[in-house]
């Protein structure tokens, strides 16, 4: 009830009314006995129960006006299938509106029709990742149910079946349920290995199993995708609930010195266009690579434009050496950086009889994939490694700056499900005079106009879905970022972040530093 | 794990198998294992087996976990792409790069804590998933790189080289392989070539996941009295039950064996194998006799070794998907990517 706004109206089950003592003064309370009227029109107590809620949406529509017969064709799509439930609904939301005109008038607020839709689509993200998946040209996935990735790899089985199996049901993918998330991973790594674009997808606790073979692919430089949808952690934490905090674990996972490429997509229509990119960074690379959904954009339902694909774009497999250069007699070295961007050329197995064969470790190896542990191999290979990163920061897609309507010194910086609400809230906080350029970070490692943007900024709200800062932490880790720069706005409470959290917090953020500023006689 | 390479100049006497190879090609570096460890012999059985076979080498992918027996993939088939992945995961690897290319043949070596301890569940699921490949363990019972640990395959009562007894019941990889739905499951002993070349070319030749057991003494940590694992025990408490021939395609039977002596199997690709019985009425290709036969066998403290159990009309993995029949690492964009025309109808279905 605290959330309800001054003058707002709050809609309860009446069957049993409660006091008014109950209730703040502030707002408008209107009670509807829901139970009461199913208990009366049904016998069952399982249609005493479902049929509450749409007995509610009759009531509903009597009090802010929403045409009857708009409800009854929801009901018709919505039971498409059943069709026998769409009269027993439409029974149930005359019950609550025949209830409702008889006791109850209109409250004064109409809704309006309006078509705000125009060709947008209605997605989830997880669906839209599995879709990129298809488009990017995965061919293996291999997986293990759990709490909120599952349907990513349902969808992307459902996407392979209409898409990629020919009449005699020949089919060009493979989809393993994998006994555990280290097998899964382990298939990815055996397929990037062996030249087929794979994929995992998975939430935090998966992440966590994973981390020896994130490391190996690191190391051994092996290209291999994963999804992490994230939930609210640590450990079991919230499954259900959403949050942005596996950041640092993906950015940083395995033993050792590493570092992975991360995109973070901030809804459907990122997801599948990260979903696709992510395999050619991947390859291009040859490593691994996270694409960063979470909860809120992989289980919910978004309204983003309809997908686009280039129907010229080819699968760009990166540096791979063919049997026609290797019997040219093309110089290949498996860890040499021939280019001077740090990626060196591989080969698939069984590309050439006697050329090109490698062994492929988790240990230290020189440039020609010979065992070493001497310390200038190993230090070698490490510096082009991250001499390979700081590629990748060149290859992934860049940050989207909205610049505030006026001048201004102050920034805020977000990533991810956070982009509608912040949206929103610029929008509220322009109108209230906090004028704020707004950069959307997209990837790890950060580019430098992600830098740019910062320097340029005397102050700078990092907002992000997790306790401990996360994506500050990474500026500060990788960027060399002052923290006294760096203010936290923070929301992790599983629930997905809203405009009025961010007007609030932001809001408030900005009156302070005001205050200090007039305290002080800075301008 | 060397970077001593065997230098490469042949002796032009060498036989040479119908692709013009000689052994010394199917070969790998010089091994770091200790002199006599049991594993390089079974090195040189995987060369030789190879080299028999006529396999082109690069069209052979070898894998492994951690462990002696992993580093082994290094001492043999250098022209062969290699991949030592991560402790008790090189049946997951194997899985991926099976399902990436099912045009190679996939060679898994592994040890018994790599595949009996750590990786005890991705041993049991690559084999009910039915991967097509050849899966050996190295068995020596013991924990040789981190300097004599019992490994889960130590016999219940067996010592250690500092006299500690075994209290925990030892793994019997085979009788999992069997229960699991391996189709072709063997044991042997380094120490014996003669029976594990034909065994080796046997798996390699076997569509389905085939395993091979093979006891290989730790000469290090061991191979002494009190050990069920050591060279003489196992030659004491060996009970082979078949001797094996591979045949592919069809060969007239050239030696002359009594009636009754002989068992071929004829397995779904042609090729035969060709069993010369040791026990009477054993039946490789019924799984429940061959269960029963190794549990009573295991009882009486024997080891029973040779071809235990064969399925000629094994499936494997890429069967019961259905993939296509061109490697999944070979398709183009055109058969991968859907295009905007299906992409515009998927946008409508989502309106």
């Amino acid at each position: 009830m605290k959330e309800i706004v001054p003058g707002g109206y709050l809609f309860y089950d009446s069957t049993k009314p409660l006091p008014a003592s109950k209730f703040r003064e502030d707002i408008h309370v209107i009670g509807v006995p829901l139970t009461a009227i199913c208990n009366e029109a049904y016998k069952l107590p399982r249609e005493r129960q479902l049929f509450k809620n749409i007995c509610y949406v009759g009531a509903l529509s009597h009090l802010i006006g929403i045409e009857p017969a708009v409800i009854e064709q929801l009901l018709k799509e919505e039971f498409a299938s059943k069709p026998k439930l769409i009269g027993a609904n439409l029974n149930a939301f005359n019950l609550g509106r025949d209830w409702a005109a008889r006791h109850l008038d209109p409250i004064g607020l109409q809704l309006q029709r309006a078509d705000a839709v125009g060709d947008r689509i209605f997605v989830e993200g997880n669906a839209a990742a599995a879709l990129g998946a298809v488009y990017g040209g995965a061919t293996v996935c291999a997986w293990y149910p759990i709490t909120p990735s599952t349907s990513l790899a349902e969808a992307f089985t459902g996407y392979c079946e209409d898409l990629r199996t020919d009449p005699d049901g020949t089919k060009r993918y493979a989809i393993v349920q994998g006994e555990d998330e280290i097998a899964s991973i382990g298939i990815v790594v055996g397929a990037g290995w062996n030249g087929a674009r794979a994929f995992t997808c998975t939430s935090g606790p998966g992440i966590s199993l994973m981390n020896e073979f994130i490391g190996l692919s690191y190391f051994a430089e092996i290209p291999a995708v994963i999804f992490d949808v994230q939930r609210g952690g640590p450990s079991t934490g919230m499954p259900t609930r959403t949050q942005q905090s596996d950041l640092l674990l993906a950015a940083y996972a395995s033993h050792g010195d590493t570092k992975h490429v991360l995109l973070l997509p901030a809804d459907p229509g990122e997801c599948f266009e990260m979903g696709a990119l992510a395999f050619d960074l991947s390859d291009r690379l040859q490593t691994a690579v996270f694409v960063m959904l979470d909860l809120d954009i992989g289980m919910q339902q978004w309204l983003v434009p309809p997908f686009k694909w280039d129907d010229t774009k080819r699968i760009d497999r990166g540096k791979v050496m063919t049997a026609n250069a290797l019997e040219a007699g093309e110089f290949f070295g498996r860890y040499t950086d021939v280019d001077g961007d740090g990626i060196p050329f591989r080969t698939y197995p069984g590309t050439h009889p006697t050329k090109g064969a490698y062994f492929t470790r988790g240990t230290s190896r020189n440039r020609m994939a010979g065992y070493s542990e001497k310390g200038v191999d190993y230090q070698d290979n490490m510096e082009r490694l991250l001499k390979k990163f700081h590629t990748a920061a060149t290859l992934v897609p860049g940050p989207v700056i909205r610049p505030a309507a006026q001048k201004t010194k102050t920034g805020v910086v977000y990533f991810g499900s956070t982009s509608a609400a912040m949206d929103e809230a610029l929008e509220t906080l322009e109108d209230k005079g906090h004028h704020i350029n707004a950069m959307r970070v997209r990837a790890f490692p950060f580019g430098q106009d992600v830098y740019d943007f910062i320097h340029a900024h005397d102050e700078i709200c990092v907002v992000e879905q997790n306790r401990d800062a996360q994506l500050r932490s990474l500026l500060m880790i990788e960027g060399a970022i002052d923290p006294a720069r760096l203010t936290s706005i923070l929301h992790y409470d599983g629930t997905p972040i809203t405009a009025r959290f961010l007007i609030d917090a932001i809001g408030k953020r900005l009156d302070a530093r005001q205050a200090t500023r007039q305290i002080t006689r800075k301008t | 794990m060397t970077y001593i390479l065997k230098p490469k100049l042949h002796h032009p006497s060498l036989p040479k198998n119908d692709l013009g190879f000689t052994r010394r090609d199917y070969e790998g570096r010089v091994s770091t294992l200790c002199a006599g460890c049991g594993h390089d012999s079974i090195s040189a059985a995987i060369v030789q087996a190879a080299w028999e076979l006529d396999i082109e080498p690069h069209r052979l992918a070898k894998m492994s976990g951690i462990g002696c027996s992993s580093k082994t993939p290094d001492y043999f088939l250098g022209q062969s792409h290699g991949f030592n992945s991560v402790h008790g995961r090189m049946p997951s690897v194997l899985t991926g790069a099976n399902l990436a290319n099912r045009d190679l043949i996939y060679l898994g070596v592994s040890g018994d804590g790599d595949s009996a301890s750590i990786g005890l569940g991705q041993f049991a699921h690559s084999i009910r998933r039915g991967v097509n490949m050849s899966y050996i363990v190295e068995n020596n019972g013991v924990y040789g790189l981190t300097k004599g640990q019992f490994s889960a395959t130590s016999d219940k009562g067996s010592k250690s080289k500092k006299g500690v007894e075994n209290t925990e019941s030892g793994i019997d990889l085979v009788a999992l392989a069997l229960q699991l739905g391996a189709t072709y499951v063997g044991r042997s002993f380094s120490g014996d070539k003669e029976q594990l070349v034909p065994l080796i070319k046997g798996a390699l030749s076997h569509h389905g996941p085939a395993f091979l057991d093979v006891i290989s003494p730790c000469v290090a940590f061991n191979n002494h009295a009190g050990s069920t694992k050591s060279f003489d025990y196992v030659r004491e408490h060996n009970e082979a039950v078949n001797r094996l021939d591979v045949i592919l395609g069809r060969t007239p039977i050239a030696t002359a064996y009594a009636p009754g002596e002989l068992r071929e199997v004829t397995q779904h690709d042609g090729s035969t194998l060709r069993l010369r019985k040791l026990a009477e009425d054993y039946d490789p290709t019924n799984k429940i006799a061959a269960a029963n036969y190794l549990q009573e066998r295991h009882a009486e403290g024997e080891i029973v070794t040779g071809l235990l159990f064969v399925d000629p009309d094994a499936t494997d993995l890429h069967d019961r998907l259905g993939t296509t029949l061109t490697p999944l690492n070979q398709l183009t964009s055109e058969q991968l990517t859907p295009g905007c025309a299906a992409l515009a109808r998927i946008n409508d279905g989502l309106r």
